[in-house]
């Protein structure tokens, strides 16, 4: 019976270490990685809570989400597939807001083409452009709202090629074999300034707006951490973070507080 | 659920790069792996260790590689454009140089095993007889190693067509030139489009079980040597 006992205590002491060190489990799009990174930082320096981050893009996270996947948070690049999610009932209620809208950017590396990007965007006067595929990425459909706006759909579409997400399109600017390329303008501030080219800013009346928004998943229901991180993520340090890596925040999370 | 005409383009487009891809690796395989099989130089381990690496290397990692070394700051990319031929990535040629990096091994190995079986003596005898180098690689080699040839060719197909990483990271998917199967299939699941994902999947597995069917009744019937692969 001793044995049993013995037995009992180290199963059941391994069982409290587990709990004890289990980090929260957070799935995010891939283009809010830097911003993610950053805010992790901070939340670990005043919290017991440990986070493990993956990246990657909404639509496979979706799909792993609604196999089972044992994500806790899902921080997606839309709001379609959080819908999505909560119509599958796999959604904890009420949890669900815009942590973030994206804004868009016209990048390029070329040295030569500061300040004229608008210009030369307008005037075809580039090799390719690099987009995200509209079909698979919201940066990607809102790039095809700005080239409807700006009449250049047809006039460009023989330049385009597509990556999957805005960090393949970040790729084909970067490695110079794009001369332009649609960006997240999260990708080129923030820790990694822009250390070449320059970029257009894309007036937000051109698309519709990116509202990214997060869910807290069904398997984060006794999760105390996850809920910790969720809090913070609405708090106003949280969201002037984001507000840093160049996205817009909605008024409504800086409740109460003078910018 | 059948194929809509985008997806048959792609499938056309595959079957293209994979014909071109195979029918010059042959012929650069061939004189690499005949070398390789013959030498005994110092040479010959780190040559076969570069032909091998992607094997080993994940194919986007290579991809990548090839995306920055391809394009215009590049060493191949400056190459290219000296050629006057401009840039690589997002070409259907492109895609050919990269399928070749990539398949390579699957090529190289199976006729340097095969050159390697026959020895020294058919060779000796033949130039005993007279018959000059070239003579000797088409009179004596090609015959003996032809199954070595013939796997190698159905291999490195094979691979090309189920090739994905690497045209993910240099294709940029433009309709016609650079969006292969693989890739289409990859944007269905993404785009939770899953009835057209399994439908060109289908006609995937269909392919590749009959390619490797087609591969292992031929190794039964011959029982030949160097063409041991995935037994």
């Amino acid at each position: 019976m001793k044995i049993i006992k013995w037995l009992g205590l180290i199963v059941f002491s391994v069982f409290t270490l587990c709990t004890e060190a289990k980090p929260v489990h957070v799935a995010v799009a891939a283009n809010f990685s830097n911003s993610m990174k950053r805010l992790v930082t901070e939340f670990e320096k005043t919290s017991d809570y440990q986070i493990a981050i993956s990246f990657g893009s909404s639509g496979k996270f979706y799909a792993q989400i609604k196999q089972g996947a044992p994500y806790e948070l899902f921080f997606s690049a839309d709001q379609a597939k959080p819908d999505a999610l909560q119509k599958d009932g796999l959604v904890i209620a009420n949890s669900r807001f815009t942590y973030a809208i994206g804004r868009l950017a016209v990048w390029s590396a070329r040295s030569d083409f500061a300040n004229t990007i608008e210009t030369k965007l307008k005037e075809g006067a580039f090799n390719k452009l690099a987009l995200a595929n509209p079909k698979l990425a919201p940066y990607g459909a809102a790039t095809l709202e700005v080239l409807k706006y700006l009449s250049l759909l047809e006039s460009t579409q023989s330049k385009w090629v597509r990556g999957e997400n805005v960090a393949q399109t970040y790729q084909f600017v970067s490695s110079g074999n794009a001369d332009l390329g649609f960006v997240a303008l999260s990708q080129l501030l923030g820790t990694r300034k822009v250390k070449q080219g320059s970029y257009w800013l894309v007036p937000d009346y051109m698309h519709h707006a990116i509202k990214q928004d997060v869910v807290l998943l069904r398997s984060a229901e006794k999760s105390q951490g996850a809920r910790a991180f969720l809090d913070f993520i609405h708090s106003y340090k949280a969201q002037k973070i984001i507000a840093e890596y160049g996205y817009l925040v909605t008024l409504s999370s800086y409740e109460g507080q003078s910018l | 659920m059948s194929l809509t005409d985008g997806d048959i383009a792609t499938i056309w487009l595959t079957l293209r790069l994979a014909t071109t891809v195979t029918i010059l690796l042959l012929l650069l395989a061939t004189p690499l792996a005949w070398w390789l099989a013959r030498t005994r130089s110092w040479f010959k381990g780190p040559l076969s260790a570069i032909v091998a690496l992607p094997l080993v290397l994940p194919p986007t990692v290579l991809g990548f590689y090839l995306l920055l070394a391809m394009g215009p700051n590049g060493a191949i990319g400056q190459f290219t454009q000296a050629l006057g031929l401009g840039t690589l990535p997002f070409t259907f040629w492109g895609l050919v140089v990269a399928s070749m990096v990539y398949s390579m091994p699957f090529v190289v190995q199976p006729i340097q095993n095969a050159i390697e079986a026959i020895g020294n003596r058919p060779l000796e005898a033949a130039a005993t007889l007279g018959a000059g180098p070239i003579d000797r690689f088409f009179t004596v080699v090609l015959p003996l190693a032809k199954p070595g040839f013939i796997t190698a060719t159905i291999l490195g197909f094979a691979h090309t067509v189920g090739e994905f990483g690497i045209v993910l990271m240099i294709g940029g998917s433009i309709p016609g030139e650079t969006r292969v199967v693989s890739v289409q299939i990859y944007d269905h699941v993404e785009a939770l489009e899953y009835a057209q994902a399994h439908a060109l999947s289908g006609v995937m597995i269909a392919f590749s079980f009959l390619v490797l069917l087609l591969l292992y009744t031929f190794q039964r019937k011959r029982k030949a040597v160097g063409m041991t692969y995935g037994r």
